[in-house]
């Protein structure tokens, strides 16, 4: 395929290169002002820009992101302090007030959700699969 | 009367590798990944904004089958017969440039058409897709 051009295709790239850089390196602390100066944009600038994109503001996305990925570790099984830590926040206070802002539910909460919800899955897979499907394959006989 | 589509299947070559596509590439999360008793993996995954549209990730090589089915099923899904779905997204340049970088493949680079502007990607199996930027209403 031919790579046609298009309008702030450089533009566009450099803000793609700042989403991915927060997408992989959200558990450290990550100055924000740093990117905007490594994707040549004036910090004013690159946060219209971003939030106009991602809907977000880069802050907005970093803690976004952090708390997707608390909740992964925690449907994992990893203990509340743990992942709170583990994707880069300095306190379990801060941790807990916006994840339960974001989630509606306390990080230990979503836990016990989670394990409860795995014990589920593991005791009765079949309740998750639409009859149809199981059937066809195999997994269950009229 | 139907209501809504809770569930819709894409026949992939390899589960493993589809699950690395789909989750890792398109950012989609699992919904269920649970092992059968009787063998098998059921393995569903959803856009991020529409986690109650499960896309069932289907291996060619299953108990329906037989050999000849499942080899000439391959092959087609690998020639690019097959395409599934079209999904949305707020800003195709931004979708795309970062879809790229993750290593999807385009057929398509995004493009003005009447409904809106339209990319065509493909999954790991050789199913395609059309990733779009519809007008806002």
């Amino acid at each position: 395929m031919e790579d046609n051009t298009y309008p702030k295709m450089y533009l566009y790239r450099r803000l793609v290169q700042a989403k991915l850089f927060i997408d992989n390196h959200y558990a450290e602390a990550i100055d924000l002002d740093l990117i905007a100066d490594e994707a040549s944009f004036s910090k004013f600038h690159f946060i219209k820009l971003f939030k106009n994109t991602y809907r977000r503001t880069p802050h907005q996305y970093l803690m976004f992101v952090r708390i997707q990925k608390a909740m992964e570790l925690l449907g994992a099984g990893m203990t509340v302090s743990e992942a709170c830590y583990a994707v880069g926040f300095e306190s379990l206070g801060s941790f807990s007030l916006l994840f339960k802002r974001a989630q509606g539910l306390t990080p230990s909460a979503y836990l016990d959700q989670q394990q409860a919800l795995k014990a589920e899955k593991a005791k009765v897979p079949l309740r998750f699969v639409p009859g149809c499907f199981a059937e066809s394959r195999g997994w269950i006989t009229k | 009367m139907i209501s809504k589509m809770t569930h819709s299947s894409v026949m992939v070559l390899d589960q493993a590798s589809a699950y690395d596509f789909y989750v890792n590439k398109l950012g989609f999360k699992a919904v269920v990944d649970v092992p059968m008793p009787q063998g098998g993996r059921w393995l569903t995954v959803s856009a991020p904004g529409q986690p109650d549209v499960e896309i069932v990730l289907s291996p060619v090589n299953n108990s329906m089958y037989s050999a000849e089915k499942v080899a000439l099923l391959s092959g087609m899904i690998k020639e690019g017969t097959f395409g599934v779905a079209v999904f949305t997204c707020d800003d195709i340049y931004a979708t795309y440039e970062e879809m790229k970088a993750k290593g999807v493949v385009f057929t398509k680079a995004p493009t003005k058409e009447f409904y809106g502007t339209e990319a065509i990607f493909k999954d790991d199996s050789g199913n395609w897709f059309s990733l779009a930027q519809l007008p806002r209403p």
